[in-house]
C-alpha cells in the first residue's frame, strides 16, 4: 500500500488515538488490580474512586502468607506445572518423533485418531474420568492430574511436534544413522537439540495450562484444602456479593498469580505467539 | 536362541521402536480418551451415583426426564447460546478491527501488539476474581465511575439481566489472542495482490473489502467456529464471576455448570453424563461444520 496523504492524515486523526484508548482499556484492570492489592482494610472499601492508594500498603504482600497457605498452593502448583512440562516436552517429543519419522505399521491410521482426539471435546471425559478414579481410590490425590500430564496426553502439542520434527533435513539424521546411532539417539542428539521453538512452545503452553487450570483440580482435590492449586486458593478468597471485606487479598493473590505468566510471556513471546497463531491458523 | 531373538528384534525394528516411542501416548488416549468416551454414553443409560456403587439400567430414562421435566437444561442452554452468539462475534470483530489498525504500517507496532496480548496470559481464574471485584456494586471501579459520570450504578453480579453482560464483558478483555492470530494472517497476504490493486487505481476501502477480507475470510471463519466450541464450553470464568449455582434466577447457569452441579453437587453422574452426551453432540454438529468446509477455505500455501 503506498500512503497518500489522507491516509498518513487519517493515521494520525484516527488510528493512533483509536489505538492509545484502547490500550488504556486493555491494561487498565491491570492498574486497579495492582492498586487494589496496595490498600488498607479501610481504603479498599472507599465508596470513591481512588487510583492511587493512600497509603500504599507494600506489607499486604508479606502478610498474605502468613494469612493464607499461599506457599503450601505454589508448591502444589508447580507439581503440575513439572508433571506438565516433562509430559510435554519429553513423552510428546518421543510421540512426535515417531509420527514424524519412523515408519511403523498402522501409523497413519493411529495418526488419524490422534487428530480426532485433538476435536474430542473435554466435557464428555470429565465425569467418566471422575468414575474411573473414584474406584481406584485416587479422588483427593495429585494423580488424577499428574498421570494424564506425565503420559503426554496432550495430542496438540504431538501434532505441533511432529510438524516441526518434518522439517528438520533427513541427511542429518541419516548421517547419524550410518554411523550406528539408535532411534532413540538420533531424537536425543540430532532432533531434539534443532528443535528449540517448538520445545520453547510447547513448555510454554504447558506451564500456562497446569498453572491456570481449574475444572479438574476443582474436581479431584475439592475438599483436600492441603492439595489445593492457586487457582483453587485464590477462588475460595471471593466472598459473596457485597460481603467482600478483603477484596486488597484477593488481588495480592492475583497479583502473586499473574507476574510467572508474565515473566513466562516475556521470555518466551516470540515462540509464544509463533504457536498460537500456528493453532490458530491450520488447526 | 539369544541370536535368533536378537535377530527377529533387528528384522521388526521399526515396529517395536515406533510403538515404543507412541507407547505413552496411547496408553494415554485409551484411559483417557477412548475408554471415557464409551464409559460416558454407557453412564448416560444409567442412574449411577458414588453413594450407590451399583448403578440400574435406565434405557433413555435421563433424556425423558432431560427434555421432557428439566427446566434448568432448557435455561442453562439458552444463556450459553446467549452468551457466545455475543460474545464470541463481538470478540472477533474486536480482534478483526485491531488487527487491522495494527496492520497500517504504524509505529510500536511490537508495544502495542503486548499490550492487547497480555490480558490472554492472564490466568483465567484471576481474570475472573480481577473482574469479580471491579464489578463489585459499591467498591468496584465499574460503579464508581458511572457514580462520577452522574449515573446510577448497576448490581452487575446479582441482577439476572445484568449477570450474562458482566460475563460477556470480562470475556472481551481476552481478544488479543485472536487479534494475534489475525495479524499474522494480514501479514501473509501477499503483497503483490495490494499493488496489483493499486494499478487499477483501488483505495484503501476497496482494497480493504476486494482482497484483505476475502483473503481472511477462512481464518475468521476457523476462529469463529473454535470460539462457537469454546463458548459451549465455558465453565470457570463463570464459577469464579457468578458461582456454581449460576446467580439470580439462574440467569449466569451456563451447561457445563448445570453438567458440574449434577454430578459433583447431586453426585447424580448417569444423568450429568447424559447432559454431557447432549453437549458433544452440538459440539461434534459444528467440529463436522469445520472440518466439512476446510477444503473449501483453508489456504495450504506451500506446507
Amino acid at each position: 500500500m503506498v500512503e497518500g496523504l489522507p491516509l498518513r492524515l487519517a493515521k494520525w486523526i484516527f488510528v493512533y488515538p483509536l489505538l492509545l484508548a484502547a490500550s488504556v482499556v486493555m491494561v487498565f484492570p491491570l492498574l486497579w488490580t495492582l492498586s487494589t492489592s496496595l490498600k488498607t482494610a479501610q481504603t479498599v472499601t472507599l465508596r470513591e474512586v481512588q487510583l492511587i492508594p493512600d497509603p500504599i500498603q507494600w506489607s499486604n504482600y508479606i502478610e498474605i502468607f502468613t494469612e493464607t497457605p499461599l506457599a503450601q498452593y505454589t508448591l502444589n502448583t508447580m507439581y503440575m506445572v513439572v508433571a506438565s512440562v516433562a509430559g510435554g516436552v519429553i513423552v510428546c517429543a518421543l510421540a512426535g518423533y515417531a509420527f514424524a519419522r519412523i515408519d511403523f505399521p498402522a501409523r497413519e491410521i493411529l495418526f488419524y485418531v490422534l487428530l480426532s482426539t485433538m476435536m474430542l471435546p473435554h466435557v464428555v471425559q470429565i465425569i467418566p474420568l471422575f468414575v474411573i478414579f473414584d474406584r481406584l481410590g485416587m479422588v483427593g490425590t495429585f494423580w488424577p492430574l499428574i498421570i494424564p500430564r506425565l503420559l503426554g496426553h496432550n495430542a496438540f502439542y504431538i501434532f505441533l511436534m511432529r510438524q516441526f520434527f518434518r522439517g528438520i533435513p533427513l541427511e542429518l539424521s541419516d548421517a547419524a544413522r550410518m554411523d550406528g546411532c539408535t532411534e532413540l539417539g538420533i531424537w536425543a542428539r540430532i532432533v531434539m537439540p534443532n528443535s528449540k521453538p517448538v520445545l520453547a512452545a510447547v513448555g510454554i503452553f504447558s506451564i500456562q495450562f497446569a498453572w491456570n487450570d481449574f475444572l479438574s483440580p476443582l474436581i479431584y482435590l475439592g475438599p483436600k484444602k492441603e492439595l489445593w492449586t492457586l487457582a483453587l486458593g485464590l477462588n475460595a478468597q471471593k466472598g459473596f456479593e457485597g460481603e467482600i471485606t478483603s477484596l486488597h487479598k484477593m488481588m495480592v493473590i492475583s497479583v502473586y498469580m499473574i507476574i510467572p505468566m508474565l515473566l513466562v510471556f516475556a521470555v518466551g513471546q516470540k515462540y509464544m505467539i509463533e504457536g498460537v497463531t500456528f493453532s490458530g491458523m491450520k488447526g | 536362541m539369544l541370536a535368533r531373538i536378537q535377530e527377529s528384534l533387528h528384522r521388526y525394528r521399526g515396529w517395536w521402536v515406533g510403538y515404543a516411542f507412541i507407547l505413552p501416548w496411547i496408553l494415554s488416549a485409551l484411559w483417557f480418551d477412548l475408554i471415557p468416551f464409551v464409559t460416558n454414553l454407557l453412564l448416560s443409560l444409567t442412574d449411577y451415583s458414588v453413594s450407590a456403587s451399583i448403578p440400574n439400567w435406565e434405557g433413555a430414562a435421563n433424556f425423558r426426564e432431560i427434555f421432557r421435566d428439566d427446566r434448568l437444561f432448557a435455561k442453562s442452554l439458552g444463556n450459553t447460546v446467549y452468551y457466545l452468539a455475543v460474545s464470541v462475534p463481538v470478540r472477533l470483530v474486536a480482534a478483526f478491527a485491531i488487527a487491522i489498525l495494527l496492520n497500517m504500517r504504524i509505529q510500536a507496532l511490537g508495544t502495542l501488539r503486548t499490550i492487547f496480548y497480555v490480558p490472554s496470559v492472564v490466568p483465567l481464574v484471576a481474570v475472573s476474581i480481577i473482574f469479580f471485584g471491579m464489578f463489585n456494586a459499591r467498591y468496584g471501579i465499574f460503579n464508581q465511575l458511572l457514580i462520577l459520570a452522574g449515573l446510577d450504578p448497576i448490581r452487575w453480579l446479582t441482577r439476572p439481566e445484568w449477570i450474562k453482560p458482566a460475563m460477556i464483558i470480562m470475556s472481551l478483555w481476552g481478544f488479543g489472542a485472536q487479534m494475534v492470530i489475525f495479524l499474522a494472517g494480514l501479514q501473509g497476504i501477499p503483497r503483490e495482490l495490494y499493488e496489483a490493486a493499486e494499478m487499477d487505481g483501488g483505495n484503501y476501502w476497496s482494497q480493504l473489502l476486494r482482497i484483505t477480507v476475502p483473503m481472511m475470510t477462512p481464518v475468521i471463519f476457523f476462529n469463529l467456529i473454535i470460539g462457537i466450541i469454546g463458548g459451549f464450553q465455558v465453565f470457570a470464568s463463570a464459577y469464579v464471576l457468578i458461582g456454581p449455582s449460576g446467580g439470580a434466577l439462574n440467569a449466569g447457569l451456563f451447561y457445563v455448570l448445570h453438567i458440574y452441579n449434577n454430578a459433583f453437587s447431586y453426585f447424580r453422574l448417569g444423568y450429568a453424563a447424559a447432559l454431557s452426551v447432549i453437549l458433544f453432540f452440538i459440539i461434534l454438529f459444528f467440529t463436522v461444520l469445520m472440518v466439512r468446509t476446510s477444503d473449501r477455505w483453508v489456504y495450504y500455501g506451500d506446507a
